[in-house]
């Protein structure tokens, strides 16, 4: 797979994350709603992607995006 | 008070009436002080425009010298004169504008267009600038006013001040009258703002008078009084103003009236810029230009970048550096003049009181230079005072004592690229006149001894002092952040000694073995008649246990290990050096794998340590067994010569034979070339190949006990081409990775000595000499084309990478990784990273970049379980 794996949080799961870093969301990195991927799983502006990527010193590292 | 934040700032042209407002006095004479040396009234020295001496007061606020800020004066002159640095603004005008009329020449329609566009990049905050450019392009072609048809003439602008329509000159009156004429509507075509900026006052008519405290008079030691360069200008025009004023009135001569006029002109664009192109430069007394309002601006030295953006430090000291192996690498030599002159600031208190006092009592080196009492007082302790001091000091008061060993001080050397350019050491005073270094720490400055000079800083609050100590000081930049290995170790010599001394089973007598060591802080060493180099280089290792591949490795194919030929692999077992030759691999900057160790296993104090002892050692076994370098060990045998010339002909031959298969059309392409770079591509392949074995015919006759092949293969300094280029052959010389095919283009060759078209070898910059044996004149010249690329190269990445890393520490300074690990930014609080470097890893305490050592991991937990 070229584009790593993107899910859209759960509404429980968004405000947990956030919770947890202790910030707003709009203090998260942003996507844009027209990004492919996020066409093509669904996410609407307001949502939070998580994104898996493979990194090559870390193994999995997980990424969240706002999509605006 | 109320916090006030500054939205915006905007740049305006000061109006005549501005200018009259702002000023508390008109200027009428150009005497400054009268005889009892008291400031004149309506001079330039005026008490309403500011004080200056102490004793006086401000006749406009009432502040005292230092308190009062300064007040403008005016001078009104007697005719307008152009300013200088509207001149070309002006010139534009003129040619923008009709000299009847003096509306724009462009018709209505076009204008108003123009406008629309300025005025929508202006909200945009895009620049305009291009759309003014075409502007002032398109009125200065125009040759007739579309809106009162008179023809137009173009104004010629003569540099720096003078415009003549035609042939007619035109004075500045008739300059400020004609912008006068410009209507309000037709600025912002310009770019000018005519709510802000009318173009006639871009010609003066009154002049600002700065206040004394910004050209603030010195008495000499003689007691004469000594202007300003601006208040000597200032006289200069008041003068002349006069002067035209009283000729005017007398109703003199229209000539002598203009010859005023114009040295009006000369003097106030000297007083605004003293730089100007076509003027002479207004000069004093004695033959020096003076320094005017611009100069005061412009440059490095300028109020911008020396004054504002340029800042400088008390307590600091810069001189040569040189390198001393005696001082460990966490210290620094200081001269003791230096010493003397900079200060540690001792806070008196009950406890501390009794030593404070001693050191005001002393009158030699660590003895107090200054006194601050609680009121802020400070008081020079000399000879005559101290005792008298000593008896008064109290808590509270603060004694600044001369530098002294064991100080902590900063020590830094430019260009500051990294943390490592600024590393705390502590302080050991020493005669001479350089700052003393361990060269082990030459590596994290990127210092060298070539006359280097480096500064020095000295914390003066106790708090900077323990940061410094804890933060800065030079064990806890053994390891790099920047690829998780040691950047702090042996350079040159150290790596050449240790090699010597641990190559092979060299044998040391006990007292050969004692004088190696005396230096080192090592009590006891087992009894014995003999003992090896790799014995020796035991006594200063820890309990480590450590396998590895030293830098001579020469790359087996298959590597024997604890049976290498070459005593390659390095084992050391349990703290004992065991097989294998120490060199760069093992305690080299950038390498050195026993000093990462020794800094994991034992800690920065540890491995401090390990790196003072083993520059000791490495010191005395190469003055020991001496170590030199000279042109005859370059030198090989007759045989060896004639077999390298063999292999450089050979090589010319096999060119000469793909050229002749190319011109015949023989040659086969390479897939995704053309013939001609199959050609070039080969030649270059067999002439690489010559060079290669060229060097080790070569390398064979120098041998392995050659001091520059040691250093060479040890990697304390140059490489075994370097060694080949010099005995043996130079080999092909290149501009942008190419074979030399510049020069006479227009007949295809590199210079007239060849035929044209010629590709052999030779015609295109193959040097088949060796440095030893010199270059041929053609040779030697193909040599500086290459050379010469090289330090273009140098130059232009030193400055290309200088201003990457402005913008990368712009970009990247507000950014801090946070206790739970992410980054963020600091204003905004931004999430910047989840991870700091997706991994979380600081890259100080990374093995290598990687998170952890495996390897080492297993082998601490087997090894305990063998034992």
């Amino acid at each position: 797979m070229l584009v790593p794996k993107h899910e859209v949080l759960s509404k429980e799961e968004a405000e947990e994350l956030l919770k947890i870093l202790g910030i707003g969301k709009e203090q998260l990195p942003k996507i844009k709603a027209d990004d492919p991927i996020v066409k093509e799983i669904g996410a609407k502006p307001g949502d939070i992607v998580k994104i898996t990527r493979k990194s090559l010193t870390a193994g999995d590292s997980v990424f969240y995006r706002l999509v605006v | 008070m109320v916090p006030k934040r500054i939205s915006a700032i905007k740049f305006e042209v000061l109006s005549p009436q501005e200018i009259r407002r702002m000023s508390v006095v008109k200027i009428i004479t150009p005497e400054t002080y009268d005889d009892d040396g008291f400031p004149i009234d309506g001079g330039l020295m005026d008490t309403r425009l500011g004080v200056i001496d102490p004793g006086l007061r401000c006749k406009t606020c009432g502040g005292k010298a230092g308190e009062c800020p300064g007040h403008f004066g005016h001078v009104e002159l007697a005719a307008p004169v152009i300013h200088v640095g509207y001149a070309k603004m002006i010139a534009r005008l003129l040619n923008g504008t009709c000299s009847e009329c003096g509306r724009i020449l462009l018709k209505d329609e076009r204008k108003d267009k123009f406008i629309a566009e300025i005025e929508r990049r202006r909200e945009l905050n895009q620049s305009y600038e291009d759309v003014v450019k075409e502007v002032f392009r398109l009125t200065k072609a125009a040759k007739k006013c579309p809106h009162c048809g008179a023809e137009q003439v173009e104004v010629k602008f003569d540099k720096p001040t003078f415009f003549y329509l035609g042939e007619h000159r035109l004075t500045p009156k008739d300059v400020r009258e004609w912008l006068e004429k410009i209507p309000d509507d037709d600025l912002p075509a310009f770019g000018i703002n005519p709510k802000a900026t009318r173009p006639e006052w871009f010609v003066l008519t009154v002049l600002p008078v700065p206040p004394v405290t910004v050209r603030p008079s010195i008495i000499l030691e003689t007691g004469q009084r000594s202007e300003d360069d601006l208040t000597h200008k200032l006289v200069d025009i008041i003068r002349i103003n006069q002067r035209f004023m009283e000729n005017k009135e007398a109703g003199a001569p229209q000539q002598i009236l203009e010859d005023l006029w114009e040295l009006l002109q000369y003097h106030v664009t000297t007083y605004i810029d003293n730089e100007v192109s076509g003027i002479p430069p207004a000069r004093h007394r004695s033959g020096r230009p003076l320094k005017t309002l611009a100069q005061r601006l412009k440059g490095k030295e300028g109020r911008f970048r020396g004054s504002l953006s340029g800042k400088r430090v008390n307590f600091s000291a810069r001189t040569v550096i040189s390198p001393d192996p005696c001082l460990s690498i966490n210290e620094v030599g200081v001269p003791m003049e230096i010493a003397q002159e900079l200060t540690v600031p001792i806070y008196v208190t009950p406890q501390n009181i009794e030593i404070a006092r001693e050191f005001v009592l002393r009158s030699e080196h660590p003895k107090a230079n200054y006194i601050v009492r609680p009121d802020g007082r400070r008081i020079r302790v000399i000879e005559s005072n101290k005792e008298e001091l000593a008896e008064k000091l109290e808590p509270g008061w603060i004694v600044e004592r001369q530098l002294m060993d064991e100080d902590i001080v900063l020590f830094n050397r430019q260009p500051s690229l990294h943390r490592m350019s600024i590393m705390a050491h502590y302080v050991r005073v020493l005669p001479y006149k350089t700052f003393r270094l361990n060269p082990a720490v030459c590596p994290p400055y990127n210092a060298d001894f070539d006359g280097d000079e480096m500064n020095l800083h000295v914390p003066q609050s106790l708090e900077a002092q323990a940061e410094a100590k804890i933060l800065m000081a030079v064990q806890e930049h053994i390891l790099s952040p920047r690829f998780g290995g040691p950047i702090i170790g042996g350079i040159h010599d150290h790596i050449s000694g240790l090699y010597l001394l641990t190559r092979g089973e060299k044998k040391f007598t006990r007292e050969e073995a004692m004088e190696l060591l005396r230096s080192l802080d090592i009590s006891e060493i087992p009894v014995k008649d003999e003992y090896t180099g790799k014995e020796i280089f035991s006594f200063i290792l820890p309990d480590i246990t450590l396998e590895f591949k030293a830098e001579i490795c020469q790359g087996c194919e298959e590597c024997k290990g604890a049976e290498c030929e070459y005593d390659a692999y390095v084992i050391i077992e349990n703290g004992k050096l065991l097989k294998g030759t120490i060199d760069e691999k093992a305690v080299g900057a950038f390498k050195g794998i026993i000093i990462d160790e020794i800094a994991r296993k034992y800690g920065k104090e540890r491995a401090k340590k390990f790196i003072d002892d083993m520059t000791q050692l490495a010191i005395r076994i190469i003055s020991k067994l001496g170590f030199t370098v000279g042109i005859d060990d370059e030198d090989i045998p007759p045989e060896a010569a004639e077999q390298i010339e063999e292999v450089l002909k050979e090589a010319e031959n096999e060119v000469n034979r793909l050229i002749e298969a190319y011109r015949r059309g023989d040659l086969e392409p390479m897939p995704g070339r053309s013939i001609e770079e199959t050609l070039e591509m080969r030649i270059m392949q067999v002439l690489g190949r010559a060079r290669d074995r060229a060097g080790k015919i070569a390398q064979r006759h120098l041998g392995m006990e050659n001091a520059a092949v040691i250093m060479a293969v040890s990697g304390a300094r140059g490489s075994m081409l370097n060694l080949t280029q010099m005995a043996a052959c130079i080999g092909q010389q290149s501009v942008r990775g190419e074979r030399i095919s510049r020069g006479y283009t227009y007949t295809n060759r590199t210079l007239s000595h060849f035929k044209p078209g010629d590709l052999g070898a030779e015609a295109r910059g193959f040097v088949r000499s060796s440095y030893k044996k010199g270059l041929s004149p053609v040779e030697f010249f193909f040599h500086a084309a290459g050379g010469r690329e090289g330090l273009v190269d140098t130059a232009v990445r030193t400055s290309q990478s200088g201003y990457l890393q402005r913008r990368m520490i712009n970009a990247l300074q507000d950014l801090k990784v946070e206790y739970d690990g992410t980054v963020r930014e600091q204003t905004s609080g931004a999430l910047v990273q989840f991870r700091y470097g997706e991994d979380g890893v600081d890259p100080m305490r990374s093995f290598r970049g990687k998170p952890v050592d495996v390897k080492r991991i297993i082998r601490e937990i087997v090894g305990e379980v063998k034992k």
